[in-house]
């Protein structure tokens, strides 16, 4: 059954929107009032913090901005497979492939690298499918969330950008390891693995 | 009037085949005995090709319908079952319930074991069942591909075939998630430099030798061959060869796995985002069938499409390598007219104020035979109301046994047909150029062409009142026009090219046209609508169902008719 709650009528002053306007306004200036005059933000005043003065700290797991990461050696991971640009549901990838003349790769074994590698951040949706799709664990979420900028073309990141703000995370380096066993191969006899 | 007492005549088709009744997964089917082998000739039909028949996919990776059967790679094994025979009588045992008793076959030595065959080469008998998803069929493909993978390197995120792999393709269709092989993977050659288009990568070769018997049985240079032994097995050229006909890249396409790779199409863009078009092939007059594909208005390669009727499954080299002029940088993008950028509601409205004042004889046309039928179609409409020459341009080249047309031209019919050219091209260019020197001709129109490089020198072209020129790419010619009009690549338009030997195709459009350029026959319908006062047509279908009307050679012919492999018309 529905129940009617009676709307209390508004008194005169409460009309005026006034009585609200100047509760908000007394907070205001409070803060105001203890930052300019008594030196102290908001992050000293309670000790915890409030952000942005304090940035919040953000748990393991937690979908921040994809970027680009390296292997212990500091090679760079990608190869540009563009499955990632192909699963991004907003488009928000775009790959350039090297080619047939591009660079060659930073890492022996793996003959591919991308030539630009670019995310538009105001397109990203953070879903983390470019990082589950990923085959050699070359793009993470990481923990930045707070991304800004002044144009539309800062906020798409490129390779190099992707790279530094990613950082490094080692892994098995399959290329590598490839290489390695390929070259013990060319000594007879073959050493087997086993 | 008719007559119920005349017999209805046999009706017309080919002749009856013979066939046999098998039964595929459980379904009785009819299969002609015989079925057309690599060459054309019969042949006992296959357990591979009756499954097809049937509808049923048998995996299979040496085996192609254009080459020699290898029978090498065994993927197609399947399970089947003959009817028993009665040793006395020589006639089909029965079951008790009255049907053909039939026996699965199984190794001779353990009768238990169910015994595949590989589809690809084991012919059809009368009766026969065969099994191709019975589980033992299953088993068969599961161990051939764990075996093919043993060695694997697993490239896919840098190979270049991902996504058109028969090995990942097949791998998740039929194939196990996980490898009893322990032991270190063979290493072979990578990015070995087979010949001056073609990239191979031994390691992911399965050796199923379709390259090998291409090279040799199809392109007659019997390069390639298999070096080393056992799990050392290795593709490679013939030493002191290189594989370097001008055929090479079928192989690309054949190559079930990444293993032969184009050099052109090197980590340039990955299959999946790109856009299929159908078209056709304008490097001669072979017209081959090919499938452009694109990724966002650029191409990236040409790939051959199989039409039995021009090319088979193949294409040359230089056909498909010759895209690359459609991005160039120095693309026409803009209307001229003498020199400054204009517009094109400018310049056809003040062209056919001046055509329309062209003393009749005193004009001429140039139009390629690089130029769709319909343009060329369009231009000779125009011509007619001008009283004007009409020529195209010849272009040769030594012809080759397989593809190669001697006409470099992919629509030197289509200029004959709608009457821009008669017999021998360009036997029309030296009255043309006699016309200007002598002052009788001040007005030509040039189509795709730069008639510098046909006896009409710069100092002819400076003779003229009126040069109209329409042209995809900047040369002399265009440098003298009057009045430039950027045209479009074939895969920036539709139209048909009528091919040496009368077959008349279409091709789609794939990318857009860059800058300013429109499809020539847009711009020129809309100009011979205002010249001519004929109809307009405003869509390519209509263009050419007029085209067909009015060209005797296309006579009930319509655009939808064509098909995506064209039609062949009496020249
Ligand atoms: S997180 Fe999602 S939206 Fe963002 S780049 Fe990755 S796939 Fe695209
Ligand atoms: S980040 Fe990963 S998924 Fe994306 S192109 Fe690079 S390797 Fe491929
Ligand atoms: S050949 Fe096929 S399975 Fe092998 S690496 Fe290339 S795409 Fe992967
Ligand atoms: S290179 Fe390709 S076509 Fe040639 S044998 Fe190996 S897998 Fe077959
Ligand atoms: S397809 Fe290779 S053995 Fe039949």
């Amino acid at each position: 059954m529905a129940i009617v709650v009676d709307r209390k009528p508004l008194n005169f002053a409460e009309r005026t929107y006034l009585p609200a306007l100047l509760g908000g306004l007394k907070v205001t200036a409070k803060h105001f009032a203890n930052t300019v005059f008594k030196g102290g933000n908001a992050a000293k005043l309670t000790g915890e913090g409030y952000y942005p003065e304090v940035p919040w700290r953000v748990e393991d797991g937690y979908r921040g901005a994809p970027y680009l990461v390296k292997d212990q050696d500091g090679a760079t991971k990608c190869v540009s497979c563009q499955l990632c640009e192909f699963v991004c549901p907003p488009k928000a990838i775009r790959i350039t492939p090297p080619g047939p003349n591009g660079q060659p790769a930073d890492r022996s074994g793996a003959e591919k690298m991308p030539e630009e590698f670019e995310i538009n951040m105001l397109r990203c949706i953070f879903c983390g499918l470019c990082q589950e799709v990923c085959p050699e664990e070359a793009i993470f979420l990481q923990q930045d969330y707070s991304l800004t900028g002044l144009t539309r073309d800062e906020m798409i990141y490129d390779k190099e950008k992707l790279l530094s703000l990613g950082g490094v995370a080692g892994g098995i380096q399959k290329w590598k390891h490839k290489l390695e066993e390929a070259r013990e191969q060319e000594v007879f006899p073959v050493k087997s693995s086993t | 009037m008719s007559n119920a007492e005349t017999p209805a005549p046999a009706p017309a088709g080919p002749p009856p085949v013979e066939t046999l009744t098998i039964k595929v997964d459980g379904r009785t089917v009819q299969v002609p005995k015989t079925m057309p082998d690599w060459q054309g000739k019969p042949q006992a039909t296959t357990m591979l090709q009756a499954c097809a028949l049937a509808g049923v996919d048998v995996p299979h990776y040496c085996y192609h319908p254009k080459l020699p059967i290898a029978g090498n790679c065994r993927m197609c094994l399947v399970e089947f079952g003959t009817p028993v025979m009665d040793p006395a009588t020589r006639q089909p045992v029965k079951n008790e319930d009255g049907s053909v008793k039939i026996a699965r076959s199984v190794l001779p030595y353990e009768p238990g074991t169910p015994r595949g065959a590989i589809g690809c080469a084991t012919p059809i008998s009368p009766g026969m069942e065969i099994y191709p998803n019975s589980p033992a069929t299953k088993q068969m493909r599961e161990a051939v591909l764990e075996s093919l993978l043993i060695n694997h390197p697993l490239d896919c995120p840098i190979c270049d075939q991902a996504g058109e792999c028969k090995l990942q393709e097949y791998s998740v269709q039929h194939g196990q998630a996980t490898s009893q092989f322990v032991e270190a993977k063979v290493h072979k050659p990578k990015a070995v430099d087979l010949g001056p288009r073609i990239m191979l990568d031994d390691e992911r070769c399965i050796l199923c030798t379709r390259c090998i018997r291409f090279a040799k049985d199809i392109a007659g240079d019997d390069a390639l061959g298999i070096v080393n032994r056992g799990s050392y097995n290795t593709i490679a050229a013939a030493p002191g060869m290189k594989f370097d006909n001008n055929y090479t890249l079928n192989t690309v396409d054949l190559c079930p796995v990444g293993a032969l790779t184009s050099k052109d199409f090197r980590f340039k863009m990955r299959v999946w985002f790109l856009k299929e078009t159908k078209s056709v092939c304008t490097s001669c007059a072979t017209g081959c069938n090919i499938t452009v594909g694109s990724r966002e208005d650029t191409v990236h390669r040409y790939e051959p499409r199989e039409n039995d009727a021009v090319n088979g499954p193949w294409m040359c080299d230089a056909g498909r390598l010759n895209y690359k002029w459609i991005h160039r940088e120095d693309r026409l993008k803009h209307v001229l007219i003498r020199g400054q950028k204009s517009n094109w509601a400018t310049a056809l409205k003040e062209l056919t104020a001046k055509l329309a004042t062209v003393a009749a004889g005193s004009a001429a046309v140039i139009a390629s035979a690089r130029q769709t039928t319909e343009e060329l179609y369009l231009l000779r409409q125009l011509a007619a109301k001008l009283g004007a020459l009409t020529d195209s341009v010849p272009r040769t080249q030594q012809a080759d046994r397989l593809l190669v047309s001697a006409d470099r031209n992919p629509n030197s019919n289509g200029a004959r047909v709608t009457g821009i050219a008669t017999g021998e091209l360009g036997a029309r260019l030296p009255l043309i150029a006699a016309g200007i020197r002598a002052g009788t001709i001040t007005t030509l129109i040039v189509f795709g062409e730069d008639v510098t490089q046909c006896g009409i020198g710069a100092d002819l072209l400076a003779r003229l009142e009126l040069l109209v020129v329409s042209d995809i790419l900047p040369n002399p010619t265009v440098a003298a026009a009057h009045y430039v009009l950027p045209g479009c690549a074939h895969v920036e338009k539709r139209g048909t090219f009528l091919n040496g030997k009368g077959r008349l195709q279409k091709f789609l459009k794939g990318v857009e046209a860059p800058g300013d350029t429109r499809p020539e026959w847009e711009f020129l319908h809309e100009l011979v609508h205002a010249v001519t006062g004929r109809n307009g047509y405003t869509s390519m279908e209509g263009l050419f169902n007029q085209m067909a009307q009015d060209v005797p050679a296309f006579a009930g012919l319509e655009w939808a008719k064509l098909g995506d492999q064209g039609v062949t018309v009496s020249i």
